[in-house]
């Protein structure tokens, strides 16, 4: 399906990520949207604060962000794609619900523009430090998928994937932006909305007698139902089977949890995204996400200088990660070296598929700016040797 | 036209934000250039100090902040003192001459001044000073094509105010080419 027009502001623009993720929302069909305002995530609330209301959409700003977080829950469950938008500490409160979307399969998108951490950290700063909060942060075992852009121009376009994926997997999806992204104004350039493919709700072809909430179809995932249409649906954060009512046993548990986490798992090559370039021939690997991903261009740059291959491996789609490309890899090249905006967290997972066959270097940085493009340099001069 | 770094720096309310935005418009989406704007956050933005930070490329921008401005400029003596120090060895200062005591600390890089507060007086609106510096740096730099910056001015000023923007902004090129 295309993009409803009256959300697309067609044309070239000179904005920042904050905006054009808001952009990418309502090109998206997103007419909903609750927040609590909160740096440096707040341009993208006040855009959307004057745009949704003109295209028939509603924002709210809430009490708090555990209200934001389950304002939107409900609004999907009553028709609408919704979106929340925050930083660390609201991120930190949204846990809960962030459980209950997964829970229930509901399709919505949160919005994460990273800030340096832990507490309140480094407000106008950037991190990339939520990056395991968003896959684990709630209790209980799901699945979720999260995406990394690293410019103004991606924001858009991955909003609208975000969007996309969380209808198709009906699972709670993550813009995983950071401050420095989020506050750079480059041009965004968006298409017309015939050229905008975006993925409605999807819903059952069955009668209301024979319809079960939570029957998945081939891909594992179940149809929803328009509310107020004669079915039944019953959603609750408590295990539950097909027909939605809690059940309190081991066997529902399996059944369910298993389900949520392979709904995922086994997608997980087709949800993937992510750009590699001079793989071939390759001694060292760059995986990078974000905007860590253009910081560590200059760094390779200075690397290749020096004269050592280095290919890149750049994460778009971050969650599920894409361990079978990293274990492939790791039989080829000499080592993986992985800048990132915080102590070490998507390093752990490029080291787990790396398996010992390819060492794998981690260029920590604690947040507050982007790395200097020597240190990476440098780590990727020693990984070599 | 290999990466140029510009920084921007005055008090807030000088319109130090609106000047980096109407620079990048004009590179990129006027003038077939590459540009990424940072606006400096932070407690010390607030009520003193403001910057904008602005990378213009012909190549793809990566590394996105400014670390060493070829051209700084200055709108008043904070953002001089503060950001001088960053300018490269060959850059250029451009400044608001009443506002700004230029010093040895600017060394052997070139320098020209414009007393820009006092041209949009006469315009009747101090608020467009900024505009006036904007015409300046046209004039002086040669960076970027004078159509796209009118363009970009054009289109990122309040509606109604355009030709008084327009007439300072004229007005700082005419003083960048005579002087």
């Amino acid at each position: 399906m295309k993009a409803d027009p009256a959300g697309v502001l067609t044309g070239a623009h000179f904005i920042d990520g904050d905006h054009a993720c808001c952009e990418g929302a309502l090109a998206a069909g997103c007419r909903f949207s609750a927040g609590y305002p909160i740096t440096p995530s707040t341009e993208v609330v006040e855009r959307i604060a004057a745009r949704f209301p003109h295209v028939g959409g509603m924002f709210i700003q809430m009490e708090d962000e555990l209200a934001a977080s389950i304002a939107i829950l409900g609004a999907a469950w009553g028709g609408a794609k919704v979106l929340t938008v925050t930083s660390g500490p609201g991120f930190s409160l949204m846990m809960e619900h962030i459980g209950f979307a997964a829970m229930t399969e509901t399709p919505c998108v949160f919005v994460d523009v990273q800030r340096a951490g832990p507490s309140t950290g480094l407000p106008t700063l950037p991190a990339q430090a939520d990056m395991m909060q968003v896959r684990w942060g709630s209790h209980g075992d799901y699945g979720i998928i999260a995406l990394s852009p690293n410019s103004p121009q991606e924001c858009f376009n991955l909003t609208i994937e975000a969007f996309n994926l969380a209808e198709t997997y009906r699972v709670p999806t993550f813009l995983m932006m950071d401050e420095s992204v989020g506050h750079m104004t480059e041009r965004v350039v968006i298409p017309a909305a015939d050229e905008i493919e975006v993925v409605p709700r999807r819903y059952t072809s069955k009668p209301s007698g024979e319809y079960l909430p939570y029957e998945p179809e081939e891909d594992l995932v179940p149809a929803m139902v328009p509310v107020g249409r004669g079915y039944n649906v019953h959603v609750t954060g408590l295990t539950h089977d097909e027909r939605g009512y809690p059940v309190m046993n081991a066997a529902a548990q399996d059944r369910l949890i298993r389900r949520l986490v392979d709904k995922i798992r086994k997608n997980a090559r087709r949800i993937a995204r992510y750009e590699e370039s001079r793989i071939e021939g390759a001694d060292v690997v760059v995986v990078s996400y974000g905007i860590t991903s253009r910081v560590a261009m200059e760094g390779i740059r200075l690397a290749r200088e020096n004269g050592i291959k280095v290919g890149i491996l750049r994460l778009v789609v971050v969650w599920p990660f894409p361990g079978w490309r990293i274990a492939e890899l790791s039989g080829q090249i000499k080592a993986f070296v992985v800048p990132e905006l915080n102590m070490g967290q998507m390093v752990l997972e490029v080291e787990r598929y790396a398996a010992g066959r390819a060492k794998t270097h981690c260029v920590p940085h604690a947040g507050g700016t982007v790395h200097d493009p020597k240190e990476i340099a440098t780590v990727i001069e020693e990984a070599v040797k | 036209m290999s990466r140029t770094e510009v920084k921007i720096g005055g008090f807030g309310g000088q319109g130090v934000i609106l000047t980096g935005l109407v620079l990048g418009k004009a590179a990129a989406l006027y003038g077939g250039l590459n540009a990424t704007m940072i606006q400096s956050f932070g407690p010390e933005a607030r009520g003193s100090a403001c910057s904008s930070q602005l990378v213009i490329s012909d190549q793809e921008i990566l590394y996105p902040y400014v670390r060493q401005p070829n051209i700084l400029v200055a709108i008043n003596q904070e953002a001089y003192t503060k950001f001088v120090p960053e300018l490269a060895p060959d850059g250029l200062l451009l400044f608001e001459e009443d506002l700004v005591h230029v010093d040895e600390r600017v060394g052997h890089r070139r320098a020209r001044g414009i007393p820009a507060t006092r041209i949009a007086e006469e315009l009747g609106n101090r608020i467009v000073v900024n505009m006036v510096m904007l015409g300046f740096f046209s004039a002086t730099t040669g960076l970027l094509r004078e159509e796209a910056v009118r363009e970009a001015v054009r289109v990122s000023v309040p509606r109604g105010t355009e030709e008084l923007n327009l007439e300072a902004y004229g007005r700082g090129v005419e003083y960048g080419i005579r002087n």
